[in-house]
């Protein structure tokens, strides 16, 4: 790692690894694609029989099974029904849903907003909620200073992140809607709709991440760096600010991403909950229905959602520290 | 190794945490158990007479859509919910115990395989990936148990293979698989022992989260159908009620939550319970601050000192009173004037050095009964002078240069920040000074090194960076603290050559901290050698072999090998161990090494005296060495040392 003897050394500039960075990352980015695509093209062929029949029943005639799964192009071989998806897919032609007959991309394109709106300000939420209040938890309460601080944030984070969205969705219904009345609790009309779908969504991440960057600064704060910008008697703000923060986020950036792409996730059962006109509502009337076509599409658009939010925390934490470009392999 | 590894069990669960979380999980699977047993009647007795009923005193939770009573059948869901959930669990784990082992059981190349389709699998939320798996295994009880079992599968076998990498790294299962154990064999034997631990501690909490995760399948309709019931289920039904009758909703919910807690808080007081292994500390007896007759005095440092100490002390909190790593330290260092502070790791001496820079943080507490920088007295003076002052006049060089910069910002950057915090510089001026402050040490190419980052930097150069950072003021002291032990020995020479060089040319004084009497020598005026938290001697470097009268100090020098050491004997090393701060004896801290050491030396300490010529020593019999050459000493030393051994 230390180069000590060589005192000048040949560094390729910071654009080389740059580079090398942005071209390793969309190469996983684009196998990580293919694997999706993949995945989800097999997925309607390992279900067990035929899922033609399943998905019209038992006691369809035999015609309508027979021309829908020629429809579907259910009776080609595999390699070239791959090749047909595939083909398709870059057309942007995601198929037909078998219920309504609308085109997938079309009822992807009417709910997709709504999920991106929830699944968006939640997001900002959660970050706008947890970072400042991790770094002001983590000043109060460094070197042991503030025990009864550190233990009411601790329990309260604890309990606040052991709650699965979903419940806290119906508990927020119960208090809000039901009790209090003061927000709608079911689908969405005004902004005023969106209050509840998005507290359920960001609150257990945000009580995480805030535990995860309140520990991280903890540590930063040990680091013998700290000692060095202490010696240069600048403001402790700055100390925080400029040098405890970067560093503390550079660290929880990696695990913040998973709870994010978590949230991604999460929007199907809270969208249940509140009966938001989302791909989370789409998606699971579509399995239960035994819409094929729409399961697929939708399960392309959340691993797709998934896979952008795990490209932005790699891109965010290049930013935020150069090394990760070279040390990442 | 299994009976050690459950009376380490059992440890965790007489912890506080460890000990609620157990008896709330035991509760929660004695209920799974009995519940069913004792009230499935109550549970299922239908009273269409009651429907979609509030509580009451015949029902605590109201009534479901059939008249069914509620509190019994959230009772009742336990068996099932909890069933579904281990089953689960049970089947992700089997799985991906499976998938982590690919590499050892299939062959590298298979299991490379299943490693990269892993890796991107978990880079997908559990719920998504259960979502997938219940298309292809359909809805209802039995695709949703398949669905979470094989949505846990990639985390498991991510962790699997990690842990078994390290593993299979090892020298005997190296030495197994030559003797010709077969995969499996060796898998079951030697590698899956080893990583039990932590399988079952993720185990256990991948329970909780199968637990709430079915609990969601179920509620969408997906997992549990009618007629059976699970939480998620009962909470489903009870959502479409939620007006007329939250309790409907709300008790399967806090089934969900409490249950799910249960086995998240086993599983993480168990994780905490195995990697806090440390054996409890040893009883530590209270120093006392032994009380001196007359108190050090700094010998005089003429006029115009840049520093002045008295009576400097360190005091932390220790597990049995306050522990006191300095203690009555005090000299003063004319301006211009080089002086070190030598000593072992643990005499005090970097925490001398941050007590004077004024860089001991909470809960550390620094007494002392003068501090003067630059004639003013850092004990009371505003924090902004304070500030203003140390962030000129003072600099200071650490040991790690490795660790002692910020690695994520420009080298630039850190040196900028101190002009414009304390000069009034603007962003531009400010970095200019820097790359002026930066070619002052000879880095080479100071523009384009400004703007790098510290790991691009060799060690050497960063620390001349961290030089040059205390060069943006005008410092009148240099605090270096170990300022070369990180660095090769050529690297060495020419820091210690930079530091001479701004000394003699801007009149700097140094404090310089080092293990190593011969750096200080090298550099320094004066040296101070420190044991036990106390300065023990101070004299001019010149005269160390010649005047050093303390025996610490004369042990020290006869370690140091020169010319003319006899490359064939081993080291001299100086026998037995330093002290810790938190037991320091009573009378002469050194007593139990010294070969001097009489009655007296056990009973009191002696006191730092002045001489005739200024120099200062602390031993009563510093009048028997005094005079004897230091060779002498050692060899004295090293004869007694063989029949008297290293304790
Ligand atoms: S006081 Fe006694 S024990 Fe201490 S150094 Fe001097 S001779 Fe040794």
């Amino acid at each position: 790692m230390t180069n000590a003897t060589a005192e000048v050394r040949t560094l390729p500039g910071l654009d080389g690894a740059w580079t090398r960075f942005a071209l390793r990352r969309l190469g996983r980015l684009l196998v990580s694609v293919w694997v999706l695509v993949t995945a989800a093209f097999l997925m309607i062929h390992l279900i067990p029989g035929d899922p033609v029949r399943a998905a019209l029943g038992t006691t369809a005639p035999l015609s309508l099974v027979r021309a829908r799964r020629a429809a579907l192009g259910l009776d080609d071989p595999l390699v070239v029904q791959y090749a047909h998806y595939l083909r398709d897919l870059f057309a942007g032609r995601l198929g037909t849903s078998m219920t309504s007959g609308l085109p997938v991309s079309q009822i992807i394109g009417d709910r997709l907003p709504a999920t991106l709106g929830v699944a968006g300000y939640a997001f900002a939420l959660a970050i706008a909620v947890s970072i400042p209040l991790g770094l002001v938890m983590a000043v109060l309460t460094r070197g042991g200073r503030g025990r009864p601080a550190e233990l009411a944030f601790t329990s309260t984070s604890v309990v606040l992140a052991a709650i699965p969205e979903f419940l806290l969705a119906v508990g927020l219904v119960f208090v809000f809607g039901v009790h209090l009345g003061w927000v709608p609790v079911a689908g969405r009309s005004g902004p005023d709709s969106y209050v509840l779908p998005v507290l359920s969504l960001a609150v257990g991440p945000a009580a995480v991440l805030a535990r995860i960057v309140r520990v991280e600064t903890l540590g930063v704060l040990q680091a013998d760096f700290i000692r060095t910008v202490r010696a240069k008697r600048l403001p402790d703000r700055f100390i925080y600010l400029r040098h405890a923060l970067p560093n503390a986020l550079t660290a929880t950036i990696t695990l913040g991403g998973l709870l994010l792409s978590a949230m991604v996730a999460g929007t199907v059962l809270v969208e249940n909950v509140f009966a938001w006109p989302g791909l989370g509502s789409t998606i699971v009337q579509s399995i239960l229905a035994k819409d094929y076509p729409v399961v697929q599409g939708v399960v392309l658009v959340y691993g797709v959602g998934v896979l952008a939010v795990n490209l932005a925390v790699d891109v965010a934490l290049a930013l935020l520290d150069p090394r990760s470009t070279i040390r990442e392999s | 190794m299994s009976s050690r590894l459950r009376s380490r069990w059992a440890g965790v669960v007489r912890t506080p945490v460890g000990m609620s979380a157990t008896a709330l999980l035991a509760a929660v699977l004695l209920l799974a158990v009995l519940a069913p047993v004792l009230w499935s009647a109550k549970a299922n007795a239908v009273h269409t007479d009651q429907i979609m009923q509030g509580s009451s005193a015949a029902h605590w939770m109201g009534t479901d859509n059939l008249g069914r009573d509620l509190f019994y059948r959230v009772l009742v869901a336990t068996r099932l919910s909890v069933e579904l959930a281990l089953l689960a669990t049970v089947i992700g784990v089997v799985a991906g115990l499976l998938l982590g082992t690919a590499s050892v059981s299939l062959g590298a190349r298979a299991g490379r395989f299943v490693t990269a389709v892993v890796n991107i699998a978990v880079a997908f939320p559990g719920l998504l990936l259960a979502l997938f798996f219940a298309v292809i295994f359909g809805t209802g009880t039995k695709g949703a148990v398949l669905a979470i079992g094989l949505a846990i599968a990639p985390g498991f076998a991510r962790l699997t293979h990690t842990l078994v990498a390290t593993i299979a790294g090892r020298d005997f299962v190296a030495a197994a698989r030559i003797a010709g154990v077969s995969r499996i064999r060796l898998l079951v034997r030697h590698v899956l022992p080893n990583v039990g631990e932590p399988l079952v501690v993720n185990a256990t909490i991948a329970a909780g989260g199968a637990l709430l995760a079915f609990s969601g399948l179920s509620f969408l309709g997906i997992g549990v159908r009618a007629p059976d019931y699970d939480w998620g289920r009962l909470l489903g039904d009870g959502l479409n009620g939620i007006y007329v009758h939250p309790a409907g909703a709300l008790a399967p919910g806090v089934a969900v939550v409490v249950a799910g807690l249960a086995f998240n808080l086993f599983g993480e007081a168990i994780a905490k319970g195995i990697g806090l292994r440390t054996p409890l500390a040893g009883e530590r007896r209270p120093s006392s601050a032994p009380a001196y007759e007359t108190p050090a005095r700094p010998a005089p440092a003429g006029e115009d000192p840049v520093l002045v100490v008295e009576g400097l002390r360190v005091d932390f909190p220790g597990a049995g009173g306050p522990v006191t790593p300095v203690r009555d330290v005090a000299f003063a260092l004319r301006r211009g004037e080089a002086a070190g502070i030598v000593g072992e790791s643990g005499a005090g001496k970097s925490l001398t050095a941050l007590a004077i820079a004024q860089l001991i943080e909470e809960p550390g507490q620094v007494h002392a009964d003068r501090l003067e920088f630059l004639g003013e007295n850092l004990l009371d003076t505003s924090a902004r002078t304070k500030r203003h002052l140390l962030g000129t006049s003072l600099a200071m060089v650490f040991q790690d240069p490795m660790t002692s910069f910020n690695p994520i910002k420009r080298i630039g950057r850190q040196l900028a920040e101190v002009a414009e915090q304390h000069q009034g510089m603007n962003r531009r001026q400010a970095l200019a000074r820097a790359v002026d402050r930066l070619r002052a040490v000879r880095v080479p190419a100071p523009e384009r090194r400004a703007r790098q980052f510290p790991h691009e930097f060799s060690g050497g150069m960063r620390q001349r960076a961290m030089i040059s950072m205390g060069l943006m003021g005008t410092p009148a002291l240099i605090v270096a603290d170990e300022p070369t032990t990180a660095l090769d020995v050529t690297v060495q020479r020419q820091v210690l050559s930079l530091l001479r060089s701004i000394r003699a040319a801007d009149d700097v004084a140094l404090l310089l901290i080092s293990h190593d009497i011969t750096v200080v020598g090298q550099v320094c005026d004066r040296v101070l050698v420190m044991y036990a938290g106390r300065v023990v001697e101070d004299l001019p470097t010149a005269e160390l072999l010649t005047h050093a009268r303390h025996p610490y100090t004369r042990a020290l020098l006869a370690a140091v090998p020169d010319m003319t050491t006899d490359r064939d004997r081993p080291l001299a090393v100086i026998p037995g161990r330093p002290i810790d701060p938190a037991n320091v004896p009573a009378g002469c801290a050194f007593a139990p090494r010294c070969a001097f050491a009489d009655e007296r030396c056990t009973r009191s300490d002696p006191a730092l005296v002045p001489d005739d010529e200024g120099r200062r020593v602390a031993c009563w019999n510093a009048d028997l060495t005094a005079g004897q050459p230091v060779a002498a000493a050692q060899r004295g030393r090293t004869t007694s040392q063989g029949t008297a051994g290293d304790e």
